[in-house]
């Protein structure tokens, strides 16, 4: 299977993590199961080529990672701005393959109601398992936003002593691309953010990479890092014992509550936008 | 797609493969099956995912009674597969139709057996009553090629060898033993070999056994492999995943028809469970019966034409039948009497499937039940789900004297938790309610079920205990107060554009019914809730003794079957 979609192909993904690149200086990448070489030149910038034809792939460094687009770039990369408050620590918490569908990553990303099982002792804990209601629309930017998500988190940050309600927002940019913004215990009015770039190694396969923006106050990167470590490896069996693999749009395949308002809509809006790599379109 | 290959049967487990709490994962052409014994004995074969985000089951836990994701946590029932909590709404009873998908499964001669749409018979085991079972040894291949060699097994001097009509081939030694080997097709090239010797054995003797017919078939699979690897390798079986209810694709759950009676149940045991109260348990006739929830009720149709409604008091995991307790009622107008007097053992009685208007959260870090005589049933069924989950509750249970405390043996289970009040007074009964109730709390509820007086009582000492409205939950027996029917009124139905006029002597009910609009209800008298109706706009004359003070003040559901409007006009959601 190739992947035929559009909005995929014309669109910006990030195949490597820039400080991986600069120890080795090249590497290589799998994007919608094409191989590519990935060269960090003399002057900073990277150059990525097709490994097949050789031809060489629009290509740029932002956020501290290479991004590529293997059509023509019909849109630019993301604005977050975010990453460029100096009292922010913004480190990458490694980038982790995944044997399933990015999608599924996506949508496990806006989902609270597995903390408790999950993450358990971490971002939730039994008996706490409600998800109350929460806001979802659909932006004049074409973007998904969950608003007015609380959650009960026995440690909800790298450095949380003891449980906090927490407040989160989602945000979804693009159809492999998701972040959150999260309360931040020390600024009432400040919220730590995520963001994961998923690059679609295949329809089955992906490597999640990520961008922590963490407010620096009380915080060190070594712990961000770990933490984020801690919890994707909690995610990553369950993401990879999901059947299919790939997302499922019909809505009769699976079963949705209240709880997943935003991953239906979600679901709808891949299906609108006929994205179809990664997942398995409605009949 | 079902093919003549899916209705056989086929062994796809040892019985050792299920010790106690395990999730075994099975695979029979191309399909997965999460295996799992429960503490009942019961073998469970199902499909290996949740319904809910698809995660294998086989990775779930197995907690004796239930088997819970790994995921979101959701729990299906021992035996009916059906979802019996979701943890993210813990005030909701799931939805009956969220039911996975089971397989026919069969435990014989130490072999677990299934088969997609298998029925009939099992092959004829004649000779095979005492067994060793062989280790399984999984083989690269098809299964045709597998099968064709299972003939030139050979493990002792002159054996000889024949197939079965189930395709299955016996290997006799001269004058010794005999071994039936099995083909159990996982997937288009990948099949396990599993063997049964006409022996029993144990010790060492079976470690001999084992060893030698181990080591002899995996020399068969090494050859079988060989001759699998020059040919071409097939396609994997594809295997589609049958859709989710439609029901369920809304998120509201559907409603369900009528008052009906769709379940035919023997009475299988009869007994005085304390004075005054007798306890039935109900068995199907056929099939296994649907899920319930704790809290649960059903109504019972009986043989004079009544309706009465009772709860279940069975604990998580008990699905093979369902018990309640019913109290012989001085003032009966007829129903308590006819089960006392009427219902022998070996009856069969018409019932309806388990409603829950009364769910459990299991959110709670400490649950109050305060049970009044027969209220007890809903409570206990509640109190025996989180004793078994280990969440932390106790349980206050108010009775004449020792000799009406009803089924004993379920609150033996439940050690310190459970405080029995003999002989209280009314005054002394507040007097203890208040110090039981004196500390509401985050995460606390409580559950209360019991005589009118009492129950109206308890809810006034917890709210003025403090308790929030949503952490106080009750169940009325019946509704006692005063009702008027004597107003007329308009209802606008939103969804089916209709209006109607409900006339003075009808309830809502009533009305809709007779403009062909089937809603579902049982009590019918404002005590259980299955008639709650959604209001868009008018004002409410609540005459039901379900809903909270705050829902009626909310007025935004009506209980149809005793409830008015108080303005002209109602828009009712439906």
């Amino acid at each position: 299977m190739t992947c035929h979609d559009r909005i995929l192909l014309d669109d910006w993904h990030v195949v490597a993590d820039l400080e991986h690149l600069r120890q080795h200086s090249r590497q290589s990448a799998e994007l919608f199961e094409q191989q590519l070489d990935i060269n960090l030149r003399a002057d900073g910038s990277a150059e990525v080529r097709h490994k097949e034809t050789g031809r060489v792939l629009p290509s740029q460094i932002k956020y501290g990672f290479v991004w590529v687009c293997v059509g023509t770039p019909s849109r630019d990369i993301i604005e977050i701005p975010e990453a460029g408050e100096a009292d922010r620590y913004v480190v990458s918490g490694g980038s982790f393959p995944v044997r399933a569908s990015g999608l599924r990553v996506v949508e496990n990303f806006l989902d609270m109601g597995h903390f408790p099982f999950v993450h358990t002792g971490w971002l939730g804990e039994e008996p706490h398992t409600e998800v109350a209601p929460y806001q979802v629309e659909l932006t004049p930017d074409d973007e998904i936003i969950a608003t007015e998500c609380y959650f009960y988190q026995p440690v909800a940050s790298p450095t949380a002593e003891g449980g906090i309600e927490v407040e989160y927002k989602y945000r979804v940019y693009r159809p492999y691309i998701v972040s959150l913004y999260k309360t931040n215990p020390a600024y009432p009015d400040r919220k730590d953010y995520i963001v994961l770039f998923i690059q679609p190694v295949g329809p089955e396969d992906c490597v999640v990479h990520n961008m922590l923006c963490y407010l620096k106050e009380g915080m060190n990167e070594p712990d961000i890092r770990w933490f984020m470590q801690l919890i994707f490896a909690q995610d990553k069996p369950i993401l990879e014992n999901q059947l299919p693999k790939r997302l499922p749009l019909d809505p009769r395949a699976e079963t949705p509550i209240r709880a997943d308002k935003v991953a239906i809509l979600y679901r709808r809006w891949l299906r609108d936008h006929c994205v179809s790599y990664g997942a398995i379109p409605a009949a | 797609m079902t093919t003549d290959m899916h209705s056989h049967w086929y062994p796809i487990a040892s019985s050792s493969d299920l010790p106690k709490r395990h999730v075994y994962q099975a695979k029979l052409l191309g399909r997965e099956f999460a295996v799992w014994r429960a503490d009942d004995g019961y073998v469970n074969v199902w499909e290996n995912r949740c319904l809910h985000r698809g995660v294998r089951l086989s990775i779930g836990i197995n907690d004796g009674k239930e088997l819970k994701c790994q995921y979101h946590g959701w729990r299906y029932a021992n035996r009916t597969a059906g979802c019996t909590y979701i943890p993210a709404h813990p005030a909701d009873a799931p939805a009956r139709t969220i039911c996975n998908h089971r397989y026919p499964t069969q435990e014989v001669h130490g072999l677990v057996w299934a088969g997609e749409t298998a029925s009939g018979e099992l092959p004829d085991m004649e000779g095979f009553d005492e067994v060793t079972v062989l280790r399984p040894v999984p083989v690269n291949a098809p299964r045709e090629l597998v099968a064709q060699e299972l003939r030139h097994y050979v493990f002792a001097e002159g054996c000889t060898s024949r197939e079965e009509a189930d395709g299955s081939v016996i290997v006799t030694a001269a004058g010794g033993p005999s071994v039936r080997l099995f083909v159990q097709p996982c997937d288009s090239n990948h099949s396990v070999i599993r063997g049964l010797l006409d022996q029993a054995s144990e010790g060492a003797e079976r470690v001999a056994i084992l060893k030698h017919h181990n080591w002899l078939l995996e020399e068969l699979r090494s050859r079988i492999e060989a001759a699998a690897a020059s040919m071409e390798t097939p396609e994997p079986m594809v295997v589609t995943i049958a859709k989710v209810s439609e029901d369920l694709v809304d998120i509201p759950p559907a409603s369900e028809d009528g008052r009906q009676a769709e379940l035919r149940v023997q009475v299988t045991e009869k007994a005085m469970t304390a004075e005054g109260i007798v306890s039935l348990r109900l068995e199907a006739l056929k099939g296994p019966l649907p899920t319930f929830q704790p809290g649960a009720h059903i109504d019972v149709h009986l043989q004079n034409g009544l309706v009465r409604q009772y709860s279940l008091t069975n604990g998580p995991g008990e699905t093979d039948h369902y018990t309640i307790g019913v109290k012989r009622e001085p003032d009966s107008r007829g129903g308590s009497v006819a089960i006392h007097d009427g219902v022998a053992k070996g009856d069969v009685l018409a019932i309806s499937a388990p409603r829950n208007n009364f769910p459990l959260r299991r959110d709670a870090t400490h649950t109050v039940f305060v049970a009044g005589g027969i209220g007890v049933t809903p409570l206990l069924s509640m109190a025996r789900t989180l004793n078994s989950q280990g969440l932390g509750f106790e349980f206050h249970y108010f009775v004449q004297s020792g000799a009406h405390v009803a089924f004993n043996q379920a609150f033996g289970e439940m050690g310190d938790a459970v405080t029995i009040h003999e002989g209280l007074s009314p005054g002394e009964t507040g007097d203890t309610l208040r110090d039981v109730l004196k500390s509401p709390g985050r995460a606390r509820h409580v559950y209360i079920c019991g005589p009118g007086p009492m129950l109206e009582a308890t809810r006034q000492i917890a709210a003025d205990a403090g308790w929030a409205d949503e952490a106080i939950h009750f169940e009325y027996f019946k509704n006692t107060t005063e009702r008027d029917d004597s107003s007329s009124f308009e209802i606008d139905l939103a969804r089916s554009a209709m209006t109607l006029t409900v006339p003075s002597g009808k309830t809502i009910l009533d009305v809709l019914r007779e403009a062909g609009i089937n809603m579902s209800s049982s009590c019918e008298q404002g005590a259980c809730g299955t008639c709650r109706c959604g209001v868009i706009e008018g004002e409410i004359l609540h005459q039901d003794v379900y809903l909270s003070p705050k829902e009626k003040a909310e007025g935004k559901s009506i209980m149809t079957c005793v409830s008015r409007a108080a303005s002209d006009r109602l828009i009712l959601d439906i």
